[in-house]
């Protein structure tokens, strides 16, 4: 199983998204350790490429490439060159001149990284392109699920909010039913893209039938979208679509990829509740991030680390695996 | 008396023996094989194959049965001049049209400055006339600055030479303010073209609303943006008599809406474009920016329509909307690129390819919707009859060829079938009597 770029969740069948996953695990013992570093990465270079304000998704990055002794380089597209009108393309090409093994890629355009993936060498990882996709936030939400369910085989997961807007909602209906689970996203029909359903997802309008899902994924309403008039208004959209303690029973898990707007998609009472999971679901981006870099990077082409030196225990296993690119 | 609506650049009329051509002209019922003469420009004689002997003064080209056929017409087509020759001029864009098998075309006005006034109508024609390889008329705008507010002059532009008017790229989104336009066509008289999209609709977006843009998160265009205009403006039309053409239409409703205006008798005509005839939302999912156009590319029912359309006459005409954009402009991620796709060197082969070559359009068919629009905006038609003035296509419907093989001769290289193989290839194009184009061998020794 090759990977060069993790570009697109589809990039990833269910095995793979599972060697992820438990490669995942495996550095989550790394975390409980006094020490968090493994050097498995020493000597290699990420790329933090950010064209959209992000504080948690470039800081689980940065996180993750640190904790495998990787060095960083954060470059944010304001305050840059990119604001005297360089193209992507020129931007990429003079980072390139870096020499980057990995470089990770938010933009608000589908399809960047792909454009990217053809114009430099450097594994690709696609932290958000558009309102298209957002592959690691589905492999830390899988996850962050099967830690707490198992597999997620038959589960049902509603996804409920802003699926229009949304690239967590596409990559997550996406890895979900890879992974086995029945999806259906809810929302207000101006916030349901036409077509949706092709994905192979149920499409609801109201959270009538929420009692069947056995997890309650939320999306954050943003704020702007009230201006476009896509919604009537907060108080409106909240009193039909705010999972709260009337809605959430205490089976069901609850999940929000954050940050939360309290009170609007959900009330305060269910975010600090057992059920919700939402603090587990950024403790997992680390881990995963690590495991989706190590998949990238940590191949045959990698400087060789000995197993007594730290690197996690089976962690062969994924690379054994691998042909050569 | 209004100036000649076409115009073309210095030309030397051809003096050519074309034998043994298989002669298709539709219109003429001219179907077989013939030697062909022009001379001084004109076609002079048709004769049975091998009867015509060679005259010591002209060309002589063995045509071994390849099909002339009446040069291509295309009423849709941006030549970036003024303002925007770094994709496109009226050298390369007429050169990339002659190429094609085009004798005439004519131009969009979205230029900058934008072709809204006679001054600006004579400068560009006075250009034409020095570069234009071949005939070219253009539309100016309807409405002063494509802003939708005020009417340009378009009784002194039609003195000027302009063929119609268009606001093309953009809807005239005021039914009011078009049908003053309307109104206003019965003291000037042009074709009225009309771009149709309700902003209010398309806003946002910029791929075919449906499954495609839903897995892509990418904005998308309902096609009721293009069919609710197009049913206003032909009530419009139909109300004030007036004379409109839909240019590129997309969808199935859209095909519905003109066959309803067709028949309550309103004076409407419409084209369509190669890409939408061959290519549907499916060629989107690679985001490749060749194949970001408006209106987008629909669903493969919205095609079948369109091709049906055509076939039936509801449609009147191919046009290209040829669109050229500079390679830095398109290697862009998808949303940030600019609308539009090169065609005037494909459409023919693309089309013969994809809808003649697997039974469903008839080639004769074919030639005549791409050589229909003169007529719909009351120009001459090209005749292969003698004592018509050559505008002539000749074509190998065996070449094979890979788009874009050999580069362009437009000047930009965004065609969405590059790197497609496509059967038919044009060998010879005359143009007003002139050869404009002759395809051209390349051979280098040692090769």
């Amino acid at each position: 199983m090759t990977m060069q770029h993790l570009l697109s969740i589809e990039d990833l069948d269910r095995a793979g998204i599972e060697r992820i996953v438990e490669q995942a695990a495996r550095f989550a013992e790394v975390s409980d350790r006094e020490i968090k570093k493994v050097p498995a990465l020493r000597g290699r270079m990420v790329l933090n490429l950010f064209y959209e304000a992000s504080t948690r998704t470039r800081s689980s990055f940065e996180l993750a490439a640190k904790r495998l002794s990787a060095d960083v380089v954060n470059f944010a597209a304001s305050g840059s060159s990119v604001e005297k009108g360089e193209s992507l393309k020129d931007t990429v090409l003079t980072l390139s001149a870096h020499k980057p093994d990995a470089i990770v890629l938010r933009t608000p355009w589908a399809g960047a990284a792909e454009l990217v993936s053809k114009w430099c060498s450097a594994a690709i990882v696609n932290a958000g392109d558009g309102k298209r996709e957002h592959p690691t936030q589905a492999l830390l939400d899988v996850y962050t699920l099967r830690s707490r369910l198992g597999e997620l085989d038959g589960a049902s997961i509603w996804i409920i909010g802003d699926v229009a807007h949304s690239r967590v909602a596409r990559s997550n209906i996406i890895a979900f039913q890879r992974m086995g689970a029945k999806v259906t996203v809810a929302g207000p029909p101006t916030l349901i893209p036409r077509g949706i359903e092709a994905l192979g997802c149920d499409v609801r309008f109201t959270l009538d039938e929420l009692p069947s899902a056995d997890v309650v994924y939320t999306l954050r309403m943003q704020r702007e979208r009230m201006s476009e008039t896509w919604v009537p208004s907060l108080r409106e959209y909240a009193s039909w679509y705010q999972v709260n303690g009337k809605r959430l029973s205490p089976r069901q898990v609850l999940m929000h990829p954050g940050p939360v707007n309290r009170g609007v998609e959900l009330s305060g009472e269910v975010v600090d509740s057992p059920q919700a999971v939402i603090t587990a679901q950024v403790e997992a981006g680390v881990v995963v991030r690590m495991a989706v870099l190590y998949e990238l990077l940590a191949g045959a082409s990698a400087p060789s680390t000995s197993p007594s030196s730290g690197r996690p225990e089976a962690a062969g296993a994924a690379i054994g695996e691998r042909q050569p690119a | 008396m209004a100036a000649n609506p076409l115009v073309h650049g210095p030309q030397q009329p051809a003096d050519m023996l074309l034998r043994d051509v298989h002669v298709l002209d539709p219109r003429a019922g001219v179907d077989g094989r013939h030697d062909v003469r022009v001379r001084a420009g004109e076609i002079a004689e048709m004769a049975p194959p091998g009867t015509l002997g060679h005259q010591p003064d002209e060309e002589l080209l063995e045509g071994q049965g390849r099909h002339l056929l009446p040069a291509f017409f295309d009423p849709h087509v941006h030549m970036r001049t003024p303002g925007h020759e770094h994709k496109e001029d009226l050298d390369s864009g007429t050169r990339a049209a002659a190429a094609g098998g085009y004798a005439a075309v004519l131009a969009m006005p979205n230029t900058d400055p934008v072709l809204d006034s006679a001054p600006l109508l004579r400068s560009l024609r006075d250009t034409a006339a020095r570069e234009a390889r071949i005939s070219i008329g253009f539309l100016p705008c309807i409405t002063r600055g494509l802003q939708g507010e005020q009417l340009t002059e378009m009784a002194e532009l039609r003195q000027e030479g302009a063929v119609g008017f268009t606001d093309d790229g953009m809807p005239v989104q005021s039914a009011g303010m078009l049908r003053k336009a309307l109104q206003y066509q019965r003291l000037c008289g042009g074709v009225i073209a009309l771009h149709e999209e309700d902003p209010t609709l398309s806003r946002g977006g910029c791929v075919h609303e449906g499954v495609v843009s839903a897995a892509l998160g990418i904005g998308g265009i309902p096609t009721i943006s293009e069919s609710t205009m197009v049913a206003r403006d032909a009530a419009l039309a139909g109300y004030e008599d007036a004379r409109v053409h839909f240019q590129h239409l997309s969808c199935v409703a859209s095909v519905d809406a003109v066959a309803h205006a067709k028949a309550q008798g309103w004076r409407v005509s419409t084209e369509v474009s190669p890409h939408h005839l061959l290519l549907t939302e499916q060629d989107v999912r690679s985001m490749d920016t060749r194949m970001k156009m408006n209106p987008p590319l629909a669903t493969e029912a919205d095609r079948q329509a369109l091709i049906e359309g055509l076939r039936s006459g509801t449609i009147d005409c191919v046009a290209t909307d040829h669109a050229p954009h500079a390679r830095e402009e398109k290697e862009v991620p998808f949303e940030q690129a600019p609308m539009g796709t090169t065609g005037l060197e494909t459409a023919f082969a693309a089309l013969y390819t994809g809808l003649v070559l697997p039974g469903v359009l008839d080639l004769k068919l074919l030639v005549q919707r791409m050589t229909a629009g003169a007529e719909l905006f009351a120009l001459p038609t090209a005749h292969v009859v003698p004592g018509e003035l050559a505008n002539l296509t000749l074509v190998d419907l065996d070449a094979e060829w890979v788009a874009g093989e050999r580069g362009w001769e437009s000047r930009s290289e965004n065609c969405c079938f590059a790197g497609r193989k496509l059967h038919g290839r044009v060998l010879l194009t005359l143009s007003s009597g002139a050869v404009v184009y002759r395809e051209r061998a390349f051979s280098v020794v040692g090769a």
